[in-house]
């Protein structure tokens, strides 16, 4: 039944900021403007920019109903493999509005902010204990920023022996990050392939190393949701011919507290702090990545960094004609991220982090084990803290993988990642993480089973116009790329009114 | 452990259905000389919430924030009030803990907010298009330059000695590995900087801040004529962004890509992160941009809604062809932004940006009446640069020893250059009071003294 306006109970219908103007009115009261000599140059603006005006209640109202529109991780399960989608402690968002650290300017000087140097060399100390690595550089702002840190610090160190290279090898599996990185950084990118077992295909890579290489990006545990068990021989051959292995260190959250990168080799791994370390995935951002760093690449760090100093702790912002690589960021990095993470690792304490792995991991596996009769897991055997299936258990339904995780939508779920890795046919990939109950995940795995059997049972046409119950059905993506709409304009009429 | 749901008993009748018998059976494929067998000793273990709170109070309490004292910090971050609502609004858990909004059935919401924030940013900045956000203000004016060497297929850029001292170097770390030139001219802080006799045929783009560093404001509508009849980009970065509330936009001054820092609106100081790059261009430049971009279209039942577009120039699609490396943005910080604007619309940001200039304009008066000060800055928005007659890194620290943040002093960011060890910027926004000033004012009288 359709309603007389469009909205359906609790989705109400919202236009755009735009379209709830009234000139002059606004939500911020200001006061007066103060007696004083103009200095503008004349450049003062002659046109109004054209925001809309609204009161304080129409503003929450909007963003409220705006937020009415999304799936969160604090609904329901939210299995998007490679993304680690885990509960977000408030606690984390309390502290990080503390007054002392929230509203910290970055260039005060430091005698004013020794707490904050303290929290960042306290964090930077859990992160190399967990990871086995002597250094740290904490300035990436994302897992990608990071990228580009570990191989710019991998490229300088090159350079200071005179040799830069030409190549790094990147795994066909990898995540699009991965060779974007490389290709920024001004190397070629060589791909290896899978082997049958879901893992870098060790006599392709080795036959590919030679004295161009510069060095691999590993993704360990891979983006297959499988540990590479031949890591530490592929380190040892990247070291044989003096390249480095940046490990995309995405996955880390199925190994915290288990295995430390620095025992299998690792050179430069970066750590997503909005995965592994529950800081809010925030609709896209912001993010944190800071790299670890191996005593051969710890020296060409980038600016800036936390030092002893004899006065406390002292930042190091300027390195003339030293070796740190240069700079990756205004200021000093993602503190409010920092923040977060420290306050998540705190809580946790080392125990805990082991713990959560391991409860990762078992999630994933009761997933794989749950679901392996009814989809067609992509290679045998266990998996670390996502499960991957490949779609052979849609053949000849006329679903595809895409209307399949459509699906699951009005099931109350997010659907898990598809289509990647690309190395895996139709490919979904699930990632419970250890927030997830046992309860929770029968029920996930009642839900896939029955779609499963719907699908199979040659229902495809609810696939192909599946979701159903959601505030849009399926978008017209084609649509949006060909003739791109990319902001709102005033209507014609309506302009020649003003 | 709070954050854990399983039981000891869930866990193991989880094992017996994937038919191992312990966790560490999953953890087969790990080498086993790698493999640590107890969780790690050089770290405590769990806290309570109270425990924990009470230790980051404690790193907390050892700093001076700016909302306890008079504080008068800029150079690409400033303090502004920011309304009760916008943290309300943004911590909703639908916002908050949701994803990148590569499903648009069920992120209509965010994508709505990046499609109002685009449109937002590009009124402001004065151009036709801008993109759902970058890292920073120094990473977005990266991504400029390497976007203005795309489109020109040229691999110099020229960079004012106005544009903040992290951008630039943001962006000669860049060059030095991707392989593109960088000039720069000496450092002008009272202006008089001839940016085109350095531009040749090679030249990609010049890149000028406005207000510049030192808080000049200045028209740059004659340098975008001849950058363009030169064959290059203009680039204007803004690191406050609140000045175009009052200002003439760079886009009617003929910038082909402008790009700034958001921190202003909507966001903390948070000691330098995280905050929101902004980036804007032209119509004819679209596919080249870096960065995500929430578009219009039409659902299955032909109704209004939005997503993610424009893909193909991404890495999760293009992988080492893609425009830019960049994957996670700054989505929550562009929210913030986005709300505390519709906030203030119109009449308030007009309002909000004539108090600041405001605020400083009689600030400089008053500085400038000092004996020994001399304030350098004829015309600006917010910020101004003054010469003191002694290093201004000391002056800051006896400042600070009187619970006064005075102002950055140019050195911080420009070191060995003596030349501008006694310049101070000094910002003023509508944070100040008159007693902060007056507090300022007679310190910065005894320090001289």
């Amino acid at each position: 039944m359709n309603t007389i306006s469009g909205n359906k109970a609790l989705q109400i219908e919202e236009p755009l900021i735009f379209e709830q103007d009234a000139s002059g009115r606004t939500a911020v009261d200001l006061p007066a403007v103060p007696q004083h000599k103009e200095r503008l140059a004349g450049l003062k603006r002659k046109q109004s920019v054209g925001l809309p005006g609204l009161s304080e209640p129409q503003v929450v109202r909007h963003y409220t109903k705006l937020s009415q529109k999304n799936f969160a991780i604090d609904m329901n399960v939210y299995p998007l493999g490679s993304c680690t989608m885990k509960h977000n402690p408030r606690l984390n968002e309390k502290v990080a509005r503390l007054p002392g650290i929230a509203d910290l300017h970055p260039l005060q000087p430091v005698s004013t902010v020794q707490g904050a140097l303290e929290l960042i060399d306290h964090l930077a100390h859990w992160l190399k204990t967990l990871t086995g690595m002597p250094a740290v550089a904490m300035s990436p702002a994302a897992g990608a920023h990071g990228e580009l840190c570990g191989i710019m610090t991998i490229r300088a160190a090159l350079l200071a022996k005179g040799d830069a290279r030409k190549r790094i090898l990147v795994p066909e599996s990898a995540h699009g990050t991965n060779p974007a990185t490389a290709a920024a950084c001004g190397y070629e990118v060589d791909p290896v392939p899978a082997d049958d077992r879901g893992r870098v295909d060790i006599q392709a890579f080795k036959a590919k190393l030679g004295p161009d290489v510069a060095g691999t990006m590993i993704t360990n545990p891979n983006t297959c949701g499988l540990f590479e068990n031949d890591i530490i021989d592929i380190a040892d051959a990247v070291h044989a011919i003096g390249g480095y292995f940046y490990c995309d260190g995405a996955n880390f959250n199925a190994i915290v507290g288990r295995v430390r990168p620095g025992d299998l080799g690792v050179d430069a791994m970066h750590i997503n702090l909005h995965k592994t370390f529950s800081t809010p995935h925030g609709g896209g951002g912001p993010g944190a990545g800071p790299v670890v760093l191996s005593a051969a690449l710890a020296p060409y760090a980038p600016l800036p960094y936390v030092t002893h100093g004899a006065n406390g702790f002292d930042l190091k912002e300027h390195d003339e004609g030293g070796t740190a690589f240069g700079r990756l960021k205004g200021f000093h990095g993602q503190m409010g991220m920092f923040t977060r993470a420290l306050s998540y690792m705190l809580s946790h304490g080392s125990d805990g982090l082991r713990q959560a792995s391991g409860d990762a991991v078992l999630n994933a596996n009761y997933i794989l084990a749950g679901l392996k009769e009814t989809l067609t897991p992509a290679f045998p055997g266990t998996c670390m803290h996502e499960a991957l299936f490949n779609d052979t258990f849609l053949e000849d339904t006329g679903v595809t993988t895409l209307d399949f995780a459509k699906a699951m939508i009005d099931e109350g779920y997010h659907p898990m990642t598809m289509y990647f890795p690309l190395v895996v046919h139709g490919a979904l990939l699930m990632e419970p993480t250890e927030t997830e109950s046992k309860d929770g995940l029968d029920h996930y795995i009642n839900v896939v089973k029955g779609l499963a059997e719907r699908a199979k049972s040659g229902d495809a046409s609810y696939f192909e116009n599946a979701p159903y119950h959601t505030p849009r059905r399926r978008l017209d993506e084609t649509l949006a790329a060909r003739s791109p709409i990319l902001r709102w304009k005033p209507e014609a009429p309506k302009k020649a009114a003003e | 452990m709070r954050y854990l749901p399983l039981t000891e008993t869930d866990r193991r009748e989880m094992l017996a259905k994937i038919g191992v018998t312990s966790v560490e059976a999953l953890y087969a494929d790990v080498p086993q000389k790698a493999l640590l067998k107890a969780p790690i000793a050089e770290l405590p273990n769990y806290q309570g919430e109270l425990a924990v709170e009470r230790q980051m109070q404690g790193y907390a309490a050892q700093n001076l924030g700016t909302a306890s004292c008079p504080s008068f910090l800029g150079a690409g971050a400033y303090r502004h009030h920011v309304p009760a609502t916008v943290d309300y609004l943004i911590q909703r858990g639908e916002f908050l803990t949701s994803y990148t909004p590569y499903q648009p059935e069920v992120t209509q919401g965010t994508l709505q907010y990046l499609f109002e924030f685009q449109t937002q940013v590009a009124l402001l900045t004065g151009m036709d298009v801008a993109n759902a956000s970058m890292y920073d203000g120094a990473t977005s004016t990266c991504e400029a330059v390497q976007m203005a060497n795309r489109i020109t297929r040229r691999k110099r850029a020229v960079i004012s000695g106005g544009l903040h001292p992290h951008y630039r170097e943001v962006i000669e770390t860049l060059a030095k590995y991707t392989g593109f030139q960088v000039v720069t001219p000496p450092s002008a802080p009272q202006g008089g900087e001839d940016l085109m006799s350095l531009v040749d045929k090679d030249t990609s783009c010049v890149v000028v801040q406005y207000p510049d560093f030192f808080g000049h404001v200045r028209d740059y509508t004659k340098l975008a004529e001849a950058v363009h009849a030169a064959g290059a980009l203009l680039v204007v970065a803004v690191t406050e962004i609140v000045s175009l509330g009052l200002l003439t936009p760079p886009g009617e001054m003929g910038a082909d890509i402008v790009t700034a820092e958001g921190q202003s609106i909507g966001n903390a100081l948070g000691y330098g992160g995280p905050y929101v790059g902004l980036f804007a261009t032209r119509d004819k430049y679209l596919r080249q941009m870096p960065g995500r971009l929430a578009g219009q279209t039409v659902d299955a039942e032909g109704r209004r809604g939005w997503v993610l577009t424009l893909s193909t120039r991404e890495q999760h699609i293009r992988r080492e062809k893609a425009t830019s490396n960049i994957c996670t943005n700054s989505g929550l910080c562009a929210l913030a932004f986005t709300i505390h604007m519709t906030l203030l619309g119109e009449a308030g940001l007009r309002r909000l940006a004539e108090i600041n200039h405001a605020t400083a304009s009689r600030l400089a008066d008053r500085l400038a009446a000092i004996k020994g000060v001399e304030v350098l800055t004829d015309a600006f928005f917010n910020e101004f640069t003054v010469r003191l007659p002694k290093p201004a890194a000391e002056v800051v620290e006896q400042l600070a020893r009187r619970r006064i943040l005075g102002g950055v002093p140019v050195s911080r960011l420009t070191p060995g250059k003596p030349e501008l060890a006694n310049l101070l910027l000094v910002a003023a926004t509508e944070t100040v009071t008159d007693e902060d000033m007056t507090a300022l004012e007679t310190a910065l009288k005894e320090v001289l003294a």
